[in-house]
């Protein structure tokens, strides 16, 4: 057993403590907007946040978690209101498989938290999600119409 | 959807069935049983055709036969039928029918493959007319109603008017009666200039799901009572499950069952996926491996090698004049050897499907780019009959070709087969997708060119040696042993035709197949083709001193819609001006898929293996670019995926297995290593070309002949990554 503070609930979970947090989120609390793309934190698209840190979620275990504030992309909404991310990535078209972008939006989410006009470096070193549709071109344009607004 | 009273059909009569279709068979325009009985949607809304369900709420639903991917095309389908069908955009939603429902239907929906950049041209004509079929019935209806004659309404935004009276009524109001017509034998098309919602760059209808973690992709499918399975395949393909020790896993947390998988995988079932993963990977395993267990990639580079000899036997794509004299009494011979490598298409969700059996029914849920393949590989594994199946399609994260492709729904199948009643859903781990992916085939390539006196290119011989994936995936359409589509970018004619005329010109294909299974990866052969001409001619030109552009143009004079792409590309990069300090251009061109595209890239390169790619300019000519928007995303993702597997891609093979394991050793390009893309569409009308693909192709060529202009050094080996070049 484990206790996930996951989207501002606390989830007594069935799970041991090894399980990669990834696998938790997604089998246990049956959350499954959170995606497995590698399992060894290459890829991005697993990626929530902790503590308000952009995390990737395979590479840490349910007994790291514990205790901390996880927040996936189904709680970064705030009651109907969508997330800046969700509105720009929405009015901007930027999903193509959508895949990898729930990852994608919390790291950009975790990113403008910190720095709310990021330049192209920036974003270059913050944004390391793969994306095999190639997604990158509306990325960058979704994340400096969020900046200019 | 409803349910429908099939015919009896049995399985062998629907494979061949499904492999006997032609692209252009004509299909979805007749109401399906005739006379007055109205076909329902699931709510009880009134289907006016195949393609067209009005629900009284005046919501259109649009059906889409092809598979979303990525691509946008569920988006360009809907805009097509609604441009016809004069409906209000903001009221369209779309619903896939399934497999089943169209073969107990004959077919009603046609062809559900979504591969060769065909989801819309290959199916623009038909879903057009479903579209204009339905507007003449919704409009008779009102007619019909009114008492007045059905030329003299009009229909605007869904709403129907009759001027002189003054009547007005929506779709929603009319559909009922209308859906009870008897659809007009023949509808005329809108000329596409006339087009206000085809042809405009719209929104994607399915965007909202994407944000906010709510689209269902195969991974994310859930039903009642539902296991989940891990698999691992002989990591040697060919090879075979020899033994397993069960007992050393059968305490462990979750698991329920380990279920042999045909004569080649082991899987284990157990509560959750994470449960069977860990069982597995515990799991002691004994292969039996096989011959193939003594290649590598140096035996079949070895292998490829010797098939660019003349003396190998080969066979002939395109020929004109006599190659062999010509080069033989040529002023000047230039000779290049290149290769291309196996690539994984490492889709971001893994190969993963959920089926659920019982003695008689079987079901399945998953991501395909060909639901009727995936229904014919349910048949097949189940062994019941077609009205007794079916496949549900979700969304892919992504396909690239892959999920063309149906092992992963026949494992499926097998394993749930085992457990009669229970849902189980089998997901690939990311190791065994790497290792058991259908690869981008590898081939090797000689190009001898030959000049006169003046510098005039005289003869071009083109040896292509390697592997054929029609011949692994689709040997019935194999022409007396050759692979047509090997030429894909260098063939005389049809869709993916040579863009050069020289007056000696031999294409040949030496095919050597070896056992790592080859499958359509995104591109397909233009890739590796596109990479060989386009480099070589850069090589050509440069050989004697003229400028590659003007090489080209000087070969193109019959061919004005490749040189129509290429000029639109160089005037956009500015190739008669200077590029910036630091800053090199290289330029291709080529033809896929029905549509004509060039690229130009702008790089810089340091120390000689760290290139920046500043800028590409990409220029397309489809003949009618339905939404221009996802057009333009096209063309940058394609980009995307050229430029990674240029620069990280290939599979390499030892002990007959894949090496790459993950996207550790097979990387992927990140938004820092990006160029800016810009776009320019010149269509042309007159003819219908996909988009999805043929861009990959000038991809890395372009990028190779900016390196040879920046450092004078010459590339003929992808990846780059194995010559310890990267991105800056």
């Amino acid at each position: 057993m484990a206790n996930l503070i996951i989207n501002g609930k606390t989830l007594a979970l069935d799970v041991e403590p090894d399980t990669p947090l990834l696998w938790a989120i997604r089998e246990n609390a049956g959350l499954t907007g959170t995606k497995y793309g590698c399992g060894i934190a290459q890829c991005g698209a697993c990626t929530v946040h902790m503590d308000g840190v952009a995390t990737r979620s395979c590479g840490v275990s349910v007994a790291e978690a514990e205790g901390k504030k996880i927040t996936t992309i189904e709680g970064l909404a705030t009651g109907n209101t969508l997330h800046k991310v969700q509105q720009a990535w929405i009015a901007q078209d930027v999903p193509q498989c959508g895949y990898c972008q729930s990852g994608m939006i919390m790291a950009v989410a975790a990113l403008l938290a910190d720095k709310p006009k990021p330049t192209d470096a920036d974003i270059d070193e913050a944004i390391t999600n793969i994306c095999r549709c190639g997604t990158f071109q509306q990325v960058r344009e979704a994340i400096h119409t969020i900046a200019a607004a | 959807m409803n349910k429908h009273v099939s015919p009896r059909m049995n399985r062998r009569a629907f494979v061949i069935g499904t492999a006997a279709v032609g692209a252009g068979l004509a299909i979805g325009l007749d109401l399906p049983f005739g006379g007055p009985a109205v076909v329902r949607a699931a709510d009880g809304s009134p289907e006016v055709n195949a393609w067209v369900v009005v629900r009284p709420d005046d919501t259109v639903v649009i059906r889409i036969a092809r598979s979303e991917m990525g691509q946008g095309s569920l988006t360009g389908l809907a805009q097509l039928v609604a441009e016809e069908l004069e409906c209000d955009w903001s009221k369209v939603t779309t619903e896939y029918p399934t497999p089943g429902q169209s073969v107990a239907r004959k077919r009603a929906w046609g062809d559900f493959s979504t591969g060769g950049s065909r989801g819309i041209r290959s199916s623009q004509d038909y879903v057009r007319k479903g579209g204009a079929t339905a507007r003449v019935m919704l409009i008779e209806a009102a007619a019909n109603e009114w008492k007045v004659p059905a030329s003299e309404c009009t229909v605007a935004k869904g709403v129907i008017t009759h001027k002189a009276s003054g009547k007005t009524t929506t779709y929603g109001k009319v559909a009922e009666a209308a859906a009870k017509l008897t659809p007009p034998a023949d509808v005329k098309l809108k000329d596409p200039k006339d087009w206000t919602i085809a042809g405009k760059g719209l929104l994607r209808l399915d965007t909202a799901e994407k944000t906010n973690g709510t689209m269902i992709y195969g991974i994310d499918v859930k039903l009642p009572g539902m296991l989940n399975a891990a698999i691992k395949d002989c990591p040697v393909f060919g090879g075979k499950l020899k033994s397993y020790d069960e007992a050393k896993i059968t305490g462990m947390k979750g698991v329920k069952k380990v279920v042999k998988v045909g004569d080649t995988a082991v899987a284990v079932v157990a509560d959750t996926w994470w449960h069977a993963k860990t069982a597995l990977d515990a799991l002691p395993i004994v292969w039996d491996e096989g011959e193939n267990a003594k290649v590598s990639s140096e035996s079949i580079a070895k292998w490829l090698a010797e098939g660019l000899d003349d003396s190998q036997p080969a066979y002939v794509g395109n020929k004109n004049g006599d190659v062999k004299a010509a080069i033989a009494g040529a002023a000047k011979k230039v000779e290049a050897v290149y290769n291309y490598p196996y690539q994984n298409h490492a889709t971001m969700e893994p190969m993963n499907a959920t089926a659920l059996y019982t003695a008689d029914k079987c079901e399945v849920w998953c991501g395909t780019q060909n639901g009727e393949a995936a229904f014919a590989a349910v048949l097949e594994a189940s062994g019941l009959p077609a009205e007794k199946c079916d496949v549900h399609k979700v969304m892919p994260g992504g396909g690239f070709g892959r999920r063309g492709q149906t092992d992963y729904v026949r494992q499926a199948v097998i394993i749930a087969k085992e457990m009669p009643g229970t849902p189980v859903k089998l997901l690939w781990s990311r190791e065994e997708d790497m290792a058991h992916g259908r690869y981008h085939p590898i081939t090797q390539c000689k190009m001898t060119g030959a000049f006169d006196a003046n510098n005039n290119l005289v003869a071009l011989h083109y040896r292509l040696s390697g592997q054929s994936i029609l011949f692994s995936l689709r040997p019935e359409a194999l022409q007396n042993g050759m692979d047509p589509a090997a030429f894909q970018g260098v063939a005389q004619s049809g869709e993916a035709a040579i863009g050069y005329s020289v007056p000696n010109l031999l294409v040949e294909h030496a095919m050597r197949n070896p056992h790592v299974p080859p499958g359509f990866w995104r591109g397909v052969n233009v890739n590796h083709n596109a990479i060989y001409m386009e480099c070589f001619m850069d090589e050509l030109a440069h050989s004697v001193g003229q400028d590659p552009l003007e090489f080209r143009r000087k070969l193109m004079g019959n061919h004005p819609k490749h040189l129509a792409v290429l000029n639109a590309v160089a005037e956009k990069i500015g190739w008669t001006t200077p590029a910036p300090k630091g800053v090199y251009r290289g330029i291709a061109q080529v033809m896929g898929y029905g549509s004509y595209v060039a690229g130009a890239a702008e790089i810089s390169v340091t120390d000689g293996s760290k290139i920046k790619v500043h800028r590409i300019v990409a220029s397309t000519d489809p003949g009618y670019v339905v939404n221009p928007a996802q057009v333009e995303r096209q063309i940058a993702g394609s980009f995307v995926y050229g430029l990674s597997a240029l620069f990280y891609g290939g599979c390499t093979v030892k002990d007959g297995k894949i090496e790459q394991t993950n996207f550790d050793t097979f990387n992927s390009m990140r938004i820092n290593e990006m160029p800016k893309v810009e776009s320019v569409m010149v269509p042309s009308g007159g003819f219908w070309g996909g988009v999805g693909e043929p861009t990959i192709g000038v991809a890395a060529p372009a990028v190779l002949n900016a390196y040879f202009a920046a450092t004078g050094k010459r590339i003929r080996s992808v990846p780059l990554r194995d010559q310890n070049i990267t991105f800056a």
